[in-house]
């Protein structure tokens, strides 16, 4: 029970006022992304793996305060999602086979297909309800909903936590440079996610783990993988049954096909929350972006695009995050004023790193800001 | 190997259903008054990644790893599901005099 060493602030890495771009003027050398190749050995050489993580300054008392569990904000948001996929489902299928029906499925596919992701994360941070088994219920449901395994995907995303885009840790990293745009393409509808998950659930139904997720999932947590591997697939073979017997469509239209039907903005709001920004850093304020939205989109992303809040203090409930927001702006970059100001970086820098994968976006801090620490630009800088 | 009394702080430092990081040698403990103002004690690090559970939230007789939502009872050390599998160590504390104090085996 060693006390860990406290990370010291990089005195003279003072972030630039604006947002700034990094480029590397040599030839640019593409990272290995996975878990089991060498730049996890690297990672750990940096100091950089399970590290202590840069925090803006808060007191115990109002932290406490901002903590606290209730289940009202987290049962009024599931009684609105739920009720409008029951109003928008039965539009769907009273219309269905004129034109009539698409706008219904629109909304229908957003809610399962979207809304479901931000669901799916803010009950397996235990931070939705202050009840325990709500969080679990809403936890598997929209887990389903946006075929993320429950279980691999709670260690996954402990992970993603842990080391936050550290290369060859983080196993979310969703765009590892130079993202390809055929996959960024083929991602607004999910499919390479969704043939992936399909064959792992099918691998998982028969017990076996691969090599990157026994890196993060304890042996003891594997049979609980299996399981819920099986009670998918059979799920799945009772709505693909009832297809087939109905000779119909209409059951996919529910359940399945929302997901890649819908999970286009899910698509984009993961986009906004670290790509195009730095790797390898131990400040949430250089690698996390927090968005200002308007009500509907912040119902859909359950208050994520306060991302930079949520990385930094993950014990928040979404309720709470716009107040955190209030207590360390003075300490954080300005905040994006829409999602398409955030674009209007994002894609042009997605644009440069496919020739230049060093390429990133430097995040400003006010100059009465606490310094970044411990910035791995030169890590980034000399790849390996 | 015998049991050391430390002193840790003055009751009144820790708030009821609270909790706060005492550091001892190389060494770190977290220490719990309840709502009931019982103290308690254990090892101050989360057994999933070494974080520092004073940071987290006392709900009862639980303590939330402030990073990752493993949850722990802090009068027996058990583990209350993922992301901890492996239970906390426990320390014996008694109050005398208005202080805190913490059982340290040396």
């Amino acid at each position: 029970m060693q006390v860990p060493k406290t990370i010291k602030l990089a005195e003279n890495n003072k972030m630039p006022e604006q947002n700034a771009a990094y480029e590397n003027r040599d030839k640019p050398v593409p990272r290995d992304y996975r878990l089991i190749g060498p730049e996890a050995a690297k990672a750990a050489q940096k100091g950089l793996v399970s590290a202590t993580w840069y925090q803006s300054p808060i007191s115990r008392k109002r932290m406490k305060e901002l903590m606290q569990r209730r289940d009202g904000p987290a049962l009024r948001d599931t009684a609105i999602w739920l009720l409008s996929m029951v109003v928008t489902g039965f539009g769907g299928y009273w219309f269905w086979g004129s034109w009539a029906c698409v706008p219904f499925f629109f909304v229908y596919g957003l809610l399962y297909g979207t809304a479901s992701n931000a669901r799916w994360h803010e009950a397996g941070h235990g931070t939705a309800f202050k009840t325990r088994w709500m969080n679990d219920a809403v936890y598997q449901l929209s887990s389903f909903m946006f075929m993320f395994e429950p279980q691999v995907w709670r260690w996954s995303h402990a992970r993603h936590h842990t080391d936050t885009i550290i290369v060859g840790r983080d196993p979310e990293i969703v765009e590892p440079r130079p993202p390809s745009l055929i996959n960024m393409v083929l991602s607004l509808f999910r499919m390479p996610y969704a043939l992936k998950t399909m064959g792992s659930v099918c691998r998982h139904a028969v017990g076996r783990m691969d090599e990157e997720e026994q890196t993060f999932i304890p042996e003891s947590e594997w049979p609980k993988v299996v399981r819920d591997a099986r009670i998918w697939l059979v799920i799945y073979g009772l709505v693909v049954g009832a297809a087939l017997y109905l000779q119909s469509w209409l059951p996919l239209m529910f359940i399945g096909l929302p997901t890649l039907y819908g999970g286009w903005l899910s698509y984009l709001f993961g986009l906004t929350q670290h790509v195009g920004l730095a790797e390898d850093v131990l400040d949430h304020r250089s690698n996390c972006r927090t968005i200002y939205m308007n009500p509907v989109l912040r119902f859909m992303y359950l208050d994520m695009n306060y991302h930079l809040e949520h990385h930094m203090y993950p014990m928040v409930p979404f309720h709470a995050l716009a107040q955190l927001h209030e207590e360390i702006r003075h300490d954080c970059p300005p905040p994006y004023t829409s999602l398409f100001e955030a674009f209007k970086e994002i894609l042009p820098t997605i644009w440069k790193q496919r020739k230049d994968p060093t390429y990133f976006i430097r995040r400003p801090l006010p100059q009465r800001a606490e310094p970044t620490a411990t910035a791995r630009a030169e890590a980034e800088s000399t790849p390996a | 190997m015998t049991d050391q009394w430390i002193d840790v702080c003055a009751v009144g430092e820790i708030n009821e259903e609270d909790v706060i990081r005492f550091d001892h040698g190389q060494h770190t403990y977290a220490v719990y008054r309840s709502a009931d103002s019982e103290f308690f004690a254990t090892a101050g690090l989360c057994t999933h990644e070494s974080i520092h559970l004073a940071d987290g939230l006392v709900m009862e007789h639980v303590i939330e790893c402030p990073k990752h939502n493993g949850r722990f009872d802090y009068r027996s050390g058990k583990a209350l599901g993922a992301p901890v599998c492996v239970n906390l160590k426990t320390y014996q504390v008694r109050v005398e005099a208005g202080r805190v104090l913490l059982a340290i085996t040396v």
